[in-house]
């Protein structure tokens, strides 16, 4: 007894090749799905088991007669959040006012010859920024460093002295900034050119100016994205190694940046990984777990300070 | 206040392409004025040249004189964005600002001119103009949630308070009911009834009967094929363009033989 009837479009045999599409493609997606997962979760096992003799060491067990892992790791934190800080600080103005001149001031062939420039700018690997830190930038620093050493010296971040060589906080910091600068630069532009013309529109006829349309359609549609683009940029400064390894001559934590002094948590693993052995290997993937969360807690406050304003966001 | 509006021998461009050309059109202060005609003859073209919004198209310019009151408005030196700041303008999809809430909306423009406005004035503000946008009753009670929020019939009418809010000479509206139902269409077009008594008001609209109802005067807009340029075929008394029309093509146009 047969079951089908064909004379119903609704169960036309020929659709089933469309559903066996969708199969594909959902296993599909559902398979990279669990395999992130996995990697993820995989990462974090290990970094936490690796993690448990440093971080549980009682005082006499530490590598080179530390006492405790705690006072080892905070400089590092404090070094790490405040080159990060710095280059945020520097990078994201910079940016945002980059890519507002690329998607809303420049002729369409200046944003276009600019768009490409900045592209080629993020395809640069960190070694080579690092070098260019190391070898240009830190000595062209030298003289402000010495200008803000003689006139700026009663502020603490100034005060104790500066380096000859440049190698410092700051030169690392102003290089991470380079650095950070196009990934935030094209995700920011990428979003302002999608404002809605609709908006921009709104905001000329009732008389605003081009400032005063970006400010009022662009900048607030642009917002939560804005977020995102610094956070990658933040997820890079937080991570990267080279460059700063290259860059910064390290040593104990100080509230100096234009001397020789501090350290992030990603130079001193590459730094002191390859010899380690022992606990000592146990306390710089410990750090490297330091890391892992102060990176998570940036992103998730990120969401958060983004998801505080849904209501306002447009999307309904 | 309200302003006559006289276009003088006027073309207009996108780049190369001559989208509306010649046309000579003196529009009454205190009136309101209809631009009817088929899909692609120029109407949204010619509008947005009254007010200066045509320019901001990469490579779109203009010909010819635009006269508010006797002030040529392309004259050179003239600041388009105060142009703006006296003829506002309604677009045909509400667009109030996503981020701002139903009062910041009002007061968008008002924000604008850099002035800071004591709470009370702005409040007064807000008042005024959404009441003048028969708005008031329905949102009294939520002036700060976002005006994203409100219908698609109340959004139309916030961004038309948001437009008198800074008190314009003309007010320019672009088929500003053809995304809305028929009651919100009948509450905005009261609205016109109403504004005419303070402003100048031009409106595009595809739809005879909104042009037999609320407009004074009405302009017949054609084309004669693709690639030519909008012309204005017709302009006189709305009852004299929907009765006895001197042209044959407004004629068919108006009666539903064409477009
Ligand atoms: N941004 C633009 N760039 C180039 N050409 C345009 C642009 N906008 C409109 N045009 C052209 O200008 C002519 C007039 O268009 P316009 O939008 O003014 O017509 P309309 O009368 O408002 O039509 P509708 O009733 O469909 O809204 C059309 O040929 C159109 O293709
Ligand atoms: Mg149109």
């Amino acid at each position: 007894m047969t079951v089908t009837s064909p004379s119903s479009g609704l169960h036309d045999p020929r659709s089933a090749a469309g559903r066996a599409g969708d199969k594909i493609f959902s296993g599909t997606a559902l398979t990279a799905g669990i395999v992130i997962l996995a990697i993820l979760a995989f990462v974090a096992v290990y970094l936490v088991v690796e993690s448990i003799p440093a971080l549980t060491a009682g005082e006499g067990e530490l590598s080179h007669g530390k006492t405790s892992f705690w006072s080892y790791v905070w400089p590092m934190m404090i070094g790490t959040v405040i080159a990060s800080a710095i280059a945020l600080l520097i990078a994201t103005p910079v940016s945002i006012g980059v890519a507002l001149f690329i998607s809303h001031y420049a002729p369409k062939r200046v944003s276009q010859a600019f768009g490409y420039v900045i592209d080629l700018l993020a395809a640069i690997p960190s070694v080579v920024y690092g070098a260019w830190g190391m070898a240009f930038l830190g000595p062209l620093l030298v003289p402000i460093y010495a200008w803000l050493s003689e006139n700026a010296g009663w502020i603490p971040l100034f005060s104790g002295g500066y380096s000859q060589t440049g190698r410092t906080l700051f030169t690392a910091s102003v290089v991470l900034a380079v650095m950070i600068l196009p990934i935030i630069t094209s995700l920011c532009r990428e979003i302002f050119v999608q404002t809605p013309k609709l908006h921009e529109e709104a905001a000329l006829a009732l008389g605003a100016t081009r400032w005063e349309m970006i400010k009022m359609s662009v900048l607030p549609f642009a917002r939560a994205g804005i977020v995102s683009a610094i956070m990658l940029g933040l997820g890079r400064a937080l991570g990267e190694t080279m460059a700063v390894t290259l860059v910064l001559s390290p040593g104990a934590l100080s509230a100096n940046i234009i001397n020789v002094g501090n350290q992030t948590i990603p130079s001193e693993i590459a730094l002191n990984f390859p010899e380690a052995f022992g606990m000592r290997q146990h306390e710089l993937i410990a750090a490297g777990l330091v890391l892992f969360v102060i990176t998570l807690a940036v992103n998730m406050i990120a969401r958060w300070i983004v998801s505080r304003h849904k209501e306002f966001s447009g999307a309904n | 206040m309200s302003k006559r509006i006289d276009a003088i021998d006027f073309n207009v461009y996108y780049s190369k392409f001559l989208a509306v050309e010649g046309v000579n059109i003196s529009i009454e202060p205190k009136s309101v004025t209809a631009f009817i005609g088929p899909s692609g003859c120029g109407k949204t073209t010619f509008l947005r040249t009254l007010n200066r919004m045509h320019e901001v198209i990469p490579g779109a310019r203009v010909e010819g004189k635009l006269l508010l009151d006797g002030d040529d408005i392309y004259a050179p030196g003239v600041d388009p964005v105060s142009v703006r700041s006296t003829i506002g303008m309604v677009f045909q999809r509400p667009n109030p600002f996503p981020t701002m809430s139903i009062r910041e909306n009002v007061l968008a423009g008002i924000r604008l001119n850099g002035q800071r406005i004591s709470k009370g004035d702005a409040d007064t503000i807000v008042e005024k103009s959404l009441r003048g946008a028969n708005l008031w009753n329905e949102v009294k009670d939520r002036l700060e949630k976002p005006g994203s929020g409100l219908s698609g019939g109340q959004q139309q009418r916030l961004c038309i308070a948001r437009t008198i809010a800074v008190e314009p000479d003309v007010i320019l509206m672009d088929e500003p009911c053809s995304a809305l139902d028929p009651i919100s269409t009948l509450a905005i077009e009261d609205l016109i009834n109403e504004m005419k008594d303070q402003y100048t008001v031009v409106i595009v609209t595809h739809n005879m009967q909104q042009a037999a109802r609320v407009s004074d005067k009405t302009a017949f807009f054609n084309i004669a094929g693709t690639g030519k340029p909008g012309k204005l075929i017709e302009y006189a008394e709305t009852s004299t363009i929907f009765s006895t029309p001197r042209e044959k093509a407004t004629e068919d146009y108006v009666s539903g033989r064409f477009g």
